[in-house]
């Protein structure tokens, strides 16, 4: 299959000239003129290089080099040593005839041989040879061809229709799920008929057929034996090969105690069968081949069902890896051409259409659409992009096209690295699970310690029939006792609750986090870019007599146009916001530290603090009071004059977030103490704490202080929560006992926090903490049940109640029990895959 | 007592002791990690019924890679954990998954299913 809509071969940059050859490199990460010489400089301090030109505009770097000192593979690596991308994509490729290690040898040395390929690694275990190699040089066609030319076949197309695709481990359950459904019909089909003709004395017809001590009865107990000997050697072969691999590694589980248990019971019969004489009652001479059909069908039943329901609970993690794009479209030598997304390099230019997904992350170079983020933040709402903004991959493109340069490909995306966490997060572990860890280290050996013990004990002191009964207790406890509940309370919940965060835009980091995210009782916000947006904003527009808003606003906005101030961009944006049509002015000058002035439309207009207009002569002490008011309200109000007279003042201001208000006040709800913290001043601080309902502020705190301030609210007693923008608030989030950063878009801060929020709203606080409380409980749930199923399982299986209350387990309701304890465990798990996190109503 | 009480209980307590010596006494001494060329400590495991080798031996401050072969279907071992380095990895049937740790202090770091049904450790030096 022809992968590519190109047809043409790239010809080498680069020639053999008196033993030099040339070489032209994509660099990726440059972004200032420091960047080129420091890479020229790297370069040439490699042997054998001779040249080196890097060219920032091109993002391209020119080697000259003498291939038998230099090697392109070190050139590259002395790139990506200084610190950025050197051009190599990656590849695997499937063969189909490779068979031994000299197969494998063949083919890297082909390949090797192939201008532009860098490494080529072929092994055997997969059948197939990774290579790294450099697209501008050659592409899957030629390497195809060299493979094909040493003797061995490309075994399959690289790119698989999409739903020709399926999880190889999700398969393998699926696999392992149908093989153990088809012991347990075995079991199940053959345990009727041996537990009717086992207990014949209940059954009129059969009893008067086949009484005890008969010939019959024999012949018949026999038979069953026979017909249970496939159950015990094929349905239940799992757990004699499980005992077998795991006593070689001085281990046992489960599958240890399923085996000894069947097996004793079995043993029990066949003595039972072949030599009754030896039991000096006739009563002993019992057949336990039910015991081991039932045991084994029911436990196998278990097994399977826990494995369907463990698969589901990391849903989460298939929808996210499902969102990764198959292949990109991107401009290369003024062609179109579709690339498997690997191939896709840093600064290339990719094409999206409407419709289509986003297939790594990059800048928007021309063009503009709304792109649909939810699946990687949360964000119902679909963004607007325009040119300079940031798209993330695996994100999907609604209505225009557009071009951007690609920023991060193959493991560096955002989505890569959230699959990456998410995965990591996944598999750690909860501090609550250290306990279950020591116990189940002993667990096994331990009740098999207590299984003997018990059944020397019925042996020696126990009621007749004294053999039956420390048979029946012995297999019984062995049965009964289930490691795997025990193993499964945590890591099924922790899987279920941090996949159900990544699917909200809430990535948590590990299982120390989600424990730790639970106990918090306070929680310090950042208010700059976490209550607040971090932008300034038009918020007040206040006009003398005699003068109109709109006006007013029209030849501010207009003046401004000019200026570069970040307050300048916050009037001409709300002017706009109100559609109002904003002119050229003539004459424009800025007042440093006071403000700016210009003409239009044939008026003199000043825009500017105080002083700007006492240094005037503008009378404005009649706006005074208004100017006051706003102050206080945490707004930065100017005063605007048009021909010389105070014409009004406007104001801006960083303005709260919307669901702000909201988030807090069911964070209090929670029972958390808020905290506000701020390098802005107290009037600025306290306006915008009273504005979202924070009571306690700490203002004018510099940078380097506000770990100490979280220290400080430690020292009260507190688990303290930090939230804040993850550039600046780093050591105050590695201080809190949960550092949650607010991470937007593509700079998703993942490495600094504990908690990361992609979407930029303190909604996610609240979730990430309901979520944790919803995890946590659902652990303790868990843990509850195996512990308390175990130590409530194995003393009544022991027959500690017997002596009291006559009451003795029948080995096969343990089997019932014990196979269905996991699945209980695995059940309520999923159930938090049903938590829905409240919404405000944006 | 009779004396067949007296061989099962003589049995008994002699089983119970060998249990105890067999999975809890007797602890295997670990293998040395084989130093490569690029300047990692590498060893292979294989995954089936346990790890084996359980036990790898490793020096402090160098990076450590531990290569994972799992050669059974029991889904109990499909992942393996590092909970001192806060990592995990996928172990899927068939193929050799690599986990790359740095350990920079001396210690004893161990390493298991999610379960904790199957240990290896991981000693520093």
């Amino acid at each position: 299959m022809n992968i590519r809509t190109e047809t043409t071969i790239h010809p080498p940059p680069g020639g053999l000239a008196n033993g030099r050859e040339s070489l032209t490199l994509r660099i990726g990460g440059m972004t200032c003129a420091h960047c080129p010489p420091a890479i020229e400089t790297a370069i040439r301090a490699v042997k054998g290089v001779q040249a080196a030109s890097v060219n920032l505009a091109t993002q391209t770097a020119k080697v000259d080099y003498d291939p038998a000192q230099a090697k392109v593979a070190e050139i590259l690596r002395t790139i990506r040593s200084v610190g950025y991308a050197a051009g190599t994509a990656t590849m695997r490729i499937p063969i189909k005839n490779m068979h031994c290690t000299s197969c494998a040898i063949r083919v890297e040395l082909a390949l090797k041989m192939t201008p532009g390929v860098i490494a080529a690694r072929a092994s055997l275990a997969p059948n197939a040879v990774d290579i790294e190699y450099q697209p501008e040089r050659t592409d899957f066609q030629e390497l195809r061809q060299s493979i094909e030319s040493s003797g061995y076949r490309v075994a399959e197309p690289k790119i698989k229709p999409a739903d020709a695709t399926l999880d190889p481990a999700e398969a393998a359950n699926e696999q392992e799920y149908r093989g153990l459904m088809r012991r347990f019909w075995l079991a199940a089909v053959i345990s009727l008929p041996v537990m009717a003709l086992s207990y014949p004395d209940f059954i009129p017809g059969l009893r008067d057929w086949m009484p005890m001590g008969s010939g019959t009865r024999r012949m018949v107990w026999a038979l069953l034996g026979v017909l249970s000997l496939p159950v015990l050697l094929w349905s239940g072969s799992q757990f004699f090969v499980g005992m077998w691999d795991a006593l070689k590694h001085r281990a046992a589980n489960m599958h240890t105690l399923i085996a000894i248990g069947i097996t004793a019971a079995f043993l029990y019969s066949v003595v039972a069968v072949a030599w009754p004489g030896i039991f000096p009652d006739m009563a002993l001479a019992e057949v336990f081949w039910d015991v081991t059909d039932v045991v084994v069908a029911l436990v196998v039943l278990g097994l399977a069902l826990e494995i369907k329901a463990k698969g589901r609970t990391s849903q989460a993690i298939k929808k996210l890896i499902g969102l990764q794009a198959k292949t990109a479209r991107v401009a290369r030598n003024g062609k179109e051409i579709d690339l498997p997304v690997e191939e896709v390099l840093v600064s290339d230019t990719v094409i999206v259409r409407p419709g289509e997904k986003i297939p790594v992350d990059g800048k928007v170079s021309a063009g503009s659409s709304a792109v649909d983020e939810s699946m990687i933040t949360g964000e119902s709402m679909p963004v607007e992009k325009q040119v300079g903004d940031e798209v993330i991959g695996g994100t999907l493109n609604k209505t225009g096209s557009f071009r951007f340069a690609a920023t991060k490909v193959g493991k560096d995306t955002a989505l890569a690295s959230i699959i990456r966490m998410v995965k990591d997060a996944q598999g750690s572990k909860a501090p609550i699970q250290r306990v279950v860890d020591t116990v189940s280290g002993y667990f096994v050996p331990a009740v098999m310690i207590v299984a003997i013990l018990a059944a020397v004990v019925w042996y020696d002191f126990g009621p007749e029939p004294r053999l039956i009964y420390a048979t029946v207790i012995l297999v019984t406890t062995l049965i009964i006792a289930c490691p795997c509940a025990l193993g499964l309370a945590t890591p099924t919940s922790l899987t279920v609750g941090i996949g159900k965060g990544a699917e909200n835009g809430i990535l948590i980091r590990s299982g120390d986090a989600l424990q730790a995210a639970e106990k918090l009782d306070a929680i310090i916000l950042d208010k700059t870019g976490t209550i607040t947006r971090g932008e300034p904003a038009l918020t007040d527009v206040v006009v003398t007599p005699g003068h109109e808003e709109s006006a007013v606003l029209r030849l501010t906005a207009s003046l401004e146009r000019g200026s570069e101030h970040p307050l300048a961009s916050a009037i001409v944006k709300g002017a706009e916001a109100r559609k109002i049509e904003l002119v050229d002015a003539e004459g424009f000058a800025a007042i440093p530290g006071h403000g700016v002035g210009g003409r239009i439309d044939g008026h003199d207009v000043l825009f500017g603090n105080a002083k700007l207009m006492r240094d005037r002569g503008v009378p404005a002490d009649a706006l005074l009071p208004q100017w006051e008011r706003l102050a206080n309200e945490g707004k930065t109000p100017m005063y605007v004059a048009v021909d010389g007279q105070a014409a009004g003042l406007i104001a801006v201001a960083d303005t709260v977030k919307p669901d702000s208000r909201a988030a807090i006040e069911i964070l209090k709800g929670l029972g958390i103490e808020v905290v506000m913290l701020t390098g802005d001043n107290e009037r600025t601080g306290r306006a915008i704490a009273r504005e979202v309902g924070i009571d306690r502020v700490l203002a004018e705190v510099l940078p380097d202080d506000k770990a100490h301030e979280v220290q400080k609210l430690q020292l009260e007693g507190k688990s303290v929560g930090m939230v804040g923008d993850g550039v600046n608030d780093a050591p105050a989030l590695a201080q809190a006992d949960v550092g949650f950063a607010i991470g937007t878009g593509t700079d998703v801060a993942i490495e600094a926090s504990d908690v990361t929020l992609i979407r930029g709203s303190l909604m996610g606080v609240v979730t990430a903490i309901e979520i944790s409380r919803a995890t946590m409980r659902n652990v303790r749930q868990n843990l509850v049940g195996a512990f308390g199923y175990n130590a409530l399982g194995i003393p009544v299986a022991t027959g500690v109640l017997y002596p009291f209350i006559g009451l003795l387990l029948s080995p096969l309701i343990a089997a019932a029990a014990m196979a269905f304890s996991s699945a209980t465990v695995v059940t309520n798990a999923n159930r938090l895959r049903f938590f829905q996190p409240r919404r405000t109503g944006q | 007592m009779t004396p067949d009480r007296w061989i099962v209980t003589v049995a008994g307590i002699g089983l119970v002791a060998f249990i105890i010596w067999f999975f809890w006494l007797k602890r295997s001494k670990g293998i040395r990690a084989a130093e490569t060329s690029g300047g990692y400590q590498e060893a292979m495991i294989l995954v089936k019924g346990g790890y084996t080798p359980d036990t790898i031996v490793v020096r402090s401050g160098r990076p450590v890679r531990l290569n994972f072969r799992r050669e059974e279907t029991a889904s109990c071992s499909d992942k393996v954990i590092f909970p001192d380095f806060q990592k995990s990895a996928d172990l899927p049937t068939g193929e050799t998954v690599a986990v790359e740790l740095m350990p920079k202090e001396p210690g004893e770091f161990g390493f298991s299913c999610p379960m904790g049904m199957f240990r290896g450790r991981l000693v520093v030096e």
